[in-house]
């Protein structure tokens, strides 16, 4: 059986006066059916970029220059326009990072829910207002006859983002993209909706790409990890495997910069500088500068290198000491 | 909603009574008329006469007194030249005005808008590009110099259309309109163009302006996300948040192109109430003037208390705040 989602070498390059920003600089990256895959990193990797190129929704100045994408075997670049409008919202569905900006705020929720349905199917108005009416319910929400004709700034961030949940399983998708969707809400919402999404796409077999920049969000939600750093993975493996045995020096910062609450007035460790410009990378390994393992040799490039276990990293000094002995633990 | 229009309603009647009392206090400090409407070998004692039978022998107060009191009645004045009220005067030439700005506000909003969003969609096509070089020509050339040269090419060198005048008019709902003949037709294009580039250039340039904002929100890429067709996301996503300023525009443009669409309506000799404000300030014809500038008042507040009216309904945020307030 052929995978869900296959992303093969994709370049997504952002044309400025400045030069080009190779926002996503040839990444790969696979799912299977129902899988969750995390994608992690810091702001301006890629990331989200790399969910937008997957359903040919980049804004210009930025282009998919080169890659695949295989959806169920087609190839979504070579597609083009007319076939991506087809699978957008139908097949595979987006929820955005903040709830307040993509509801249209002039239009009705059933407005914006119907025409999603009969986006991709005839179907008459009040069938679609049925099924609207019941993917309201299945996000959890109360008296959804009263929701439908209110407007969205009449709910919260939390209700806006369930809509919008609701409207990308209007059409019971294969794949879900979420583009940051708990950052924008309060804690307590946010695992609300964590757990919610994580039930509906366990009950529909929906696939999901969750991106974002908080690990422990992700840890305890995919299946798979994949971390990058900008505009490449860096390192990629079972969710489990990567907390609990980090290799590139990256993620383990990154991990370790999570709070744990071991001691009281401990400092968190921190990855020092910043996050390079991508107009301005540093040549060979673009984590160099910040790295505390960099050597002269990693002034080339490494590749992505196969280890053991499904395990994916792009580091000439990887973390592999008492690998894999302490994942066995 | 009934409490916000009776408080708009009472914001516009204020704005009325003090645009009255700057309008006649205005125009009764400019010259004196009789000078102009009497003969200049007239005795003392006929100008003395003049002054008194049209009332201006009295204080200020007290003429000001009595054109509001008159004005109660419907009454604003009787032209000093005509010895007709001058709101009779005024309400003659009214349909003609009213009909080049109606067909003048169809043309900019037909072309501008559509424009405007192609533009604003397109910003660095070479379409996009030069939409808005045409919109700067539409606007920073001189109204009466578009006139003219209209007149030149279209009436003179090709002979296509007539240079001035109404043409046929017909009846219709009670006004006699250009509109229905071809004759009538013929007379109105041009002079409507000439009223219409300039607000269809505003609005091409606040319409591209604003599709341009909306095109980054979210809510587009969302809709587009949605797999809907890039028409809805246009005319339904799109279109619909950019009303608002955009009636905003259309509503103050509208007021505007009646009350001063003088340069076209003399370019174009067109019997309408701009021509008819130029002959009276060239004679000092106070109470026409006045009760000119009294219906523009009225005009343009009424507008605006609609566009208010219509904003409620193009987005609901308006609707409910003010509802709350």
């Amino acid at each position: 059986m052929t995978k869900l989602l296959e992303i093969r070498d994709l370049h997504t390059h952002f044309f400025t006066r400045d030069g080009i920003a190779k926002a996503v600089d040839g990444v790969s990256l696979s799912l299977e059916r129902g899988q969750i895959l995390g994608l992690v990193g810091e702001s301006g990797s890629g990331k989200s970029v790399t969910g937008f190129s997957i359903l040919g929704l980049v804004d210009a100045p930025g282009r998919v220059v080169s890659g695949q994408v295989l959806f169920d075997g087609t190839d979504l670049i070579a597609g083009g326009e007319r076939l991506l409008r087809t699978l957008r919202g139908k097949r595979i569905a987006m929820i955005f990072q903040d709830p307040m900006m993509t509801l249209n705020p002039v239009l009705r929720i059933d407005t914006q829910m119907i025409e999603t349905v009969r986006a991709h199917e005839d179907v008459s108005r009040d069938e679609a207002l049925r099924r609207s009416r019941e993917a309201l319910v299945s996000v959890g929400i109360s008296s959804p006859d009263e929701r439908l004709e209110t407007y969205p700034h009449q709910f919260s961030g939390g209700m806006r983002q369930r809509v919008a949940i609701a409207i990308a399983l209007l059409h019971k998708p294969d794949l879900i993209i979420a583009d940051e969707p708990t950052t924008a809400l309060d804690v307590t919402i946010q695992a609300q909706i964590l757990s919610e999404v994580q039930a509906l796409c366990a009950n529909s077999g929906t696939a999901l790409i969750w991106i974002t920049h908080d690990l422990a969000v992700v840890s305890g939600l995919a299946d798979h990890l994949a971390v990058m750093y900008a505009g490449r993975i860096i390192e990629e493996g079972p969710t489990r495997d990567v907390i609990a045995q980090p290799m590139h020096p990256y993620t383990k910062g990154l991990i370790e910069s999570v709070p744990r609450g071991k001691k009281h007035g401990a400092l968190l460790s921190q990855i020092k500088g910043m996050t390079p410009s991508l107009l301005r990378l540093p040549s060979g390994c673009k984590f160099r500068p910040r790295c505390p393992r960099a050597t002269a040799a990693c002034e080339i490039e490494p590749a992505l290198d196969v280890m053991d276990q499904g395990r994916r990293v792009r580091c000439v000094h990887p973390h592999t000491e008492n690998y894999p002995e302490v994942l066995a633990k | 909603m009934i409490v916000y229009l009776v408080r708009r309603f009472g914001q516009s009647l204020l704005a009325v009574v003090a645009m009255a009392v700057l309008v006649f206090m205005g125009v009764y400090a400019i010259g004196n008329p009789v000078d102009v409407l009497i003969s200049p070998e007239a005795s003392q004692a006929d100008i003395a006469a003049a002054t008194a039978r049209l009332g201006l022998d009295k204080p200020l107060w007290q003429q000001f007194g009595i054109f509001v009191i008159n004005a109660f009645q419907g009454d604003l004045g009787t032209s000093f030249v005509y010895g007709r009220p001058a709101l009779d005067i005024i309400l003659e030439r009214l349909p003609a005005t009213f009909e080049l700005a109606m067909v003048a506000l169809f043309l900019s909003v037909g072309i501008g808008v559509p424009l405007g969003v192609w533009a604003g969609m397109r910003p660095e096509s070479i379409a996009g590009r030069t939409i808005m070089a045409g919109s700067i020509l539409g606007f920073s050339l001189p109204n009466f110099w578009q006139g003219m040269l209209l007149i030149l090419v279209f009436a003179v060198l090709l002979g296509w259309l007539p240079a001035g005048g109404r043409g046929q008019t017909t009846e219709f709902l009670g006004m006699q309109v250009s509109f229905l003949t071809l004759d009538g037709l013929s007379h109105l294009i041009l002079p409507a163009i000439n009223l219409a580039l300039f607000k269809m250039s505003l609005l091409i340039r606040l319409t591209r302006a604003n599709t341009r904002e909306v095109c980054l929100q979210d809510y587009v890429k969302f809709a587009r996300a949605k797999g809907l067709s890039g028409r809805r996301v246009v005319l339904v996503h799109i279109l619909k948040n950019i009303m608002i300023p955009v009636v905003t525009i259309i509503g103050l443009e509208l007021g505007s192109m009646l009350a001063f669409a003088i340069v076209t309506e003399t370019v174009f000799a067109w019997p309408g109430m701009g021509k008819l404000l130029i002959d009276s300030i060239n004679l000092l014809d106070r109470p026409v003037i006045v009760a000119y500038l009294m219906l523009t008042v009225l005009i343009i507040v009424m507008i605006n208390f609609m566009v208010d009216v219509i904003y409620s309904f193009l987005d609901p945020r308006i609707r409910l705040s003010e509802m709350k307030g």
